[in-house]
């Protein structure tokens, strides 16, 4: 079984947003493999290790992501893919029609990735990738179980609630938390990444001509949001504070829950 | 040029959620005067509420009520969405930013080889130009996007546009559609359990009561859940909670989890991580509840408690009640 990963590189979670010259500045950053796409990372290299098969992680964006494919490489995939080039504009429907290009020369029975990555919170590429390639889809989901050598049944996340589908591949599904918990790389896993297939490709390579992936969508503004100050911390006993608290809210009952 | 722009109804528990309310109103906000505005309603025994939508201020209601609408399937939805699309040619698609608005919008989006912008919070308009603001890095930044060409599609943050009210015009017009799907069907719904039937949806709440590592145990959330329960709140969590297997991952808030928006958020025995920060900062109202003096999430609240939420949830619960009585 082939299974591809389409993965993207965004900052860690606990790092700082800070604006240098109307862009995010990337200085001092720790990158990490999009949380949502790790999940999808690790789901790979168990299906592959319950049954064999072949990984290929998959990343379009700048030369900096190479460091998350090999980290990739490193967990266990096969086979890592950087799809690289200046003319690639930031824009959810130029980044799949990229994909689906590779895609389509390179079939696989099972596509992975992340619901939604932590950076632009978009979520968007790998839905528009399986509609482009024709392929059914489920996203959000949290289990992944083969019923036979093509059959699955995934359970979605819909909000809290759980639902149970059923379909053949080729598919592709989107990972959601608590789909599995992703290991750390080992060190010979690390050392074994280094002499894994990793191929560079541009749009030539893809055969994609840059006029059909001009953006969609245009940035006009980034900025950071108001700074939320430090309120009052409650003085006096507990029951005393609770009401205190109570008191300064001004609550209403309404039909759909209380509010201020 | 007189636009026409479409959203996509959504309901829950056999009612119209405030989501869609709230897609027309963004809707409204990014058009002219003479533009239209229409709706399609999808799913199965839900004419009812086509005749509720119709009291909106909307040209037309797309009405696709059939038994394989059901429960949600991105196939059929797709397909018969879809078929609508192609009739009604909007220039602009809104949806809310749910469970399945995040799965459908960029399905359609695909179709109609159009951009899109997810999870807007706030639209204006400049000149000839419409503004989207969205938020980046879970609202740590925010970015105003433009559209380079219609048409385009967009999904709307739950509890960030006022929900549009009824209009004093005649109701709109309901078309009832038959869909017709020639590729056969690869994905079923086998099941679906839903575990949130009746609770008020998270990123919908107007209040959220949420847990940390501080609530020590799945049974620690039951004074949180009794106090959500007597605001007609929900329940939410840090990553902390969540990761220590107190409660389900669909709870949790923050840059990874949901990002919410509610007009009172109490947050109990969480410390105040910068991932967590990110999901909850753009609530209304932050309290804090710790032990700890110094958590960091005292530097984002308006109120703070320290002392022990096993306490302190409780009497609040109390106090609320005699409030609320």
């Amino acid at each position: 079984m082939k299974v591809g990963v389409i993965m993207k590189q965004t900052f860690d979670t606990e790092e700082k947003i800070i604006i240098h010259n109307g862009i995010i500045s990337e200085e001092g950053v720790k990158f990490v493999i999009n949380p949502y796409d790790e999940y999808a990372v690790e789901e790979a290299i168990r299906l592959k290790e319950n049954a064999g098969g072949q990984v290929v992680a998959i990343s379009v964006g700048p030369p900096r992501c190479a460091e998350a494919l090999r980290t990739a490489l490193a967990m266990g995939a096969d086979e890592a893919i950087l799809i690289t080039d200046d003319r690639i504009p930031h824009d959810e429907y130029a980044v799949s029609v990229v994909l689906a290009a590779y895609f389509a020369d390179n079939p696989f029975d099972l596509i992975l990735g992340g619901n939604f990555a932590i950076d632009t919170g978009a979520g968007q590429v790998a839905v528009r990738l399986a509609e482009l390639l024709q392929l059914p889809h489920v996203s959000s989901i949290t289990k992944l179980t083969f019923i036979s050598v093509e059959r699955v049944q995934v359970e979605r996340d819909a909000e809290g609630d759980l639902e149970l589908l059923e379909l053949d591949l080729p598919a592709l599904f989107t990972a959601q938390q608590g789909l599995n918990e992703p290991r750390y790389p080992s060190l010979p896993g690390i050392l074994k990444a280094k002499k894994k297939p990793f191929q560079q490709l541009s749009l030539d390579d893809v055969g994609i001509d840059p006029n059909d992936v001009q953006a969609k969508t245009n940035r006009a503004e980034l900025f950071l949001p108001p700074v939320r100050a430090a309120g009052q911390i409650l003085q006096g006993d507990l029951p005393e504070q609770a009401a205190k608290l109570v008191g300064l809210l001004h609550i209403t009952p309404r039909p759909g829950g209380t509010s201020l | 040029m007189s636009r026409t722009f479409l959203i996509i109804a959504e309901h829950r528990d056999g009612k119209l959620r405030q989501v869609t309310m709230e897609a027309l109103q963004a809707a409204i906000e990014a058009s002219e005067h003479d533009d239209r505005i229409s709706a399609v309603l999808i799913g199965s025994g839900v004419e009812p509420l086509a005749d509720e939508l119709s009291a909106y201020p909307l040209s037309e209601i797309h009405l696709l009520d059939e038994d394989q609408f059901l429960t949600y399937n991105p196939e059929t939805y797709t397909a018969a969405l879809g078929g609508i699309i192609e009739t009604v040619r909007p220039d602009g698609l809104f949806i809310g930013h749910t469970a399945m608005g995040r799965d459908i919008a960029p399905a359609l989006a695909a179709k109609l080889q159009a951009g899109q912008l997810s999870d807007v919070i706030a639209i204006e308009k400049i000149d000839d130009s419409v503004l989207f603001t969205r938020p980046v890095y879970a609202g740590k930044a925010l970015e105003k996007k433009t559209f380079a060409q219609y048409p385009w599609v967009v999904t709307v943050r739950p509890n960030n546009f006022i929900a549009a009210s009824r209009s004093d015009h005649p109701p709109a017009s309901i078309t009832r559609v038959v869909s017709t799907s020639a590729t056969p069907l690869r994905t079923i719904v086998k099941d679906v359990v839903r575990k949130t039937s009746g609770k008020v949806d998270l990123t919908e709440a107007k209040v959220i009561v949420s847990g940390g590592r501080g609530v020590k145990s799945a049974d620690g959330f039951k004074p949180l859940e009794e106090l959500a329960e007597l605001l007609g709140g929900a329940v939410g969590a840090s990553r902390g909670a969540c990761d220590a297997g107190y409660c389900d991952y669909a709870l949790q808030i923050g840059q990874t989890g949901k990002v919410v928006t509610p007009e009172i958020y109490i947050a109990c025995g969480i410390s105040g991580a910068i991932q967590h920060l990110a999901g909850m900062s753009g609530s209304r109202v932050i309290i804090a509840i710790n032990k700890d003096p110094e958590a960091p999430i005292f530097k984002v609240a308006d109120y703070g408690i320290v002392g022990d939420l096993f306490e302190v949830v409780p009497l609040l619960t109390q106090e609320f009640r005699k409030v609320l009585n």
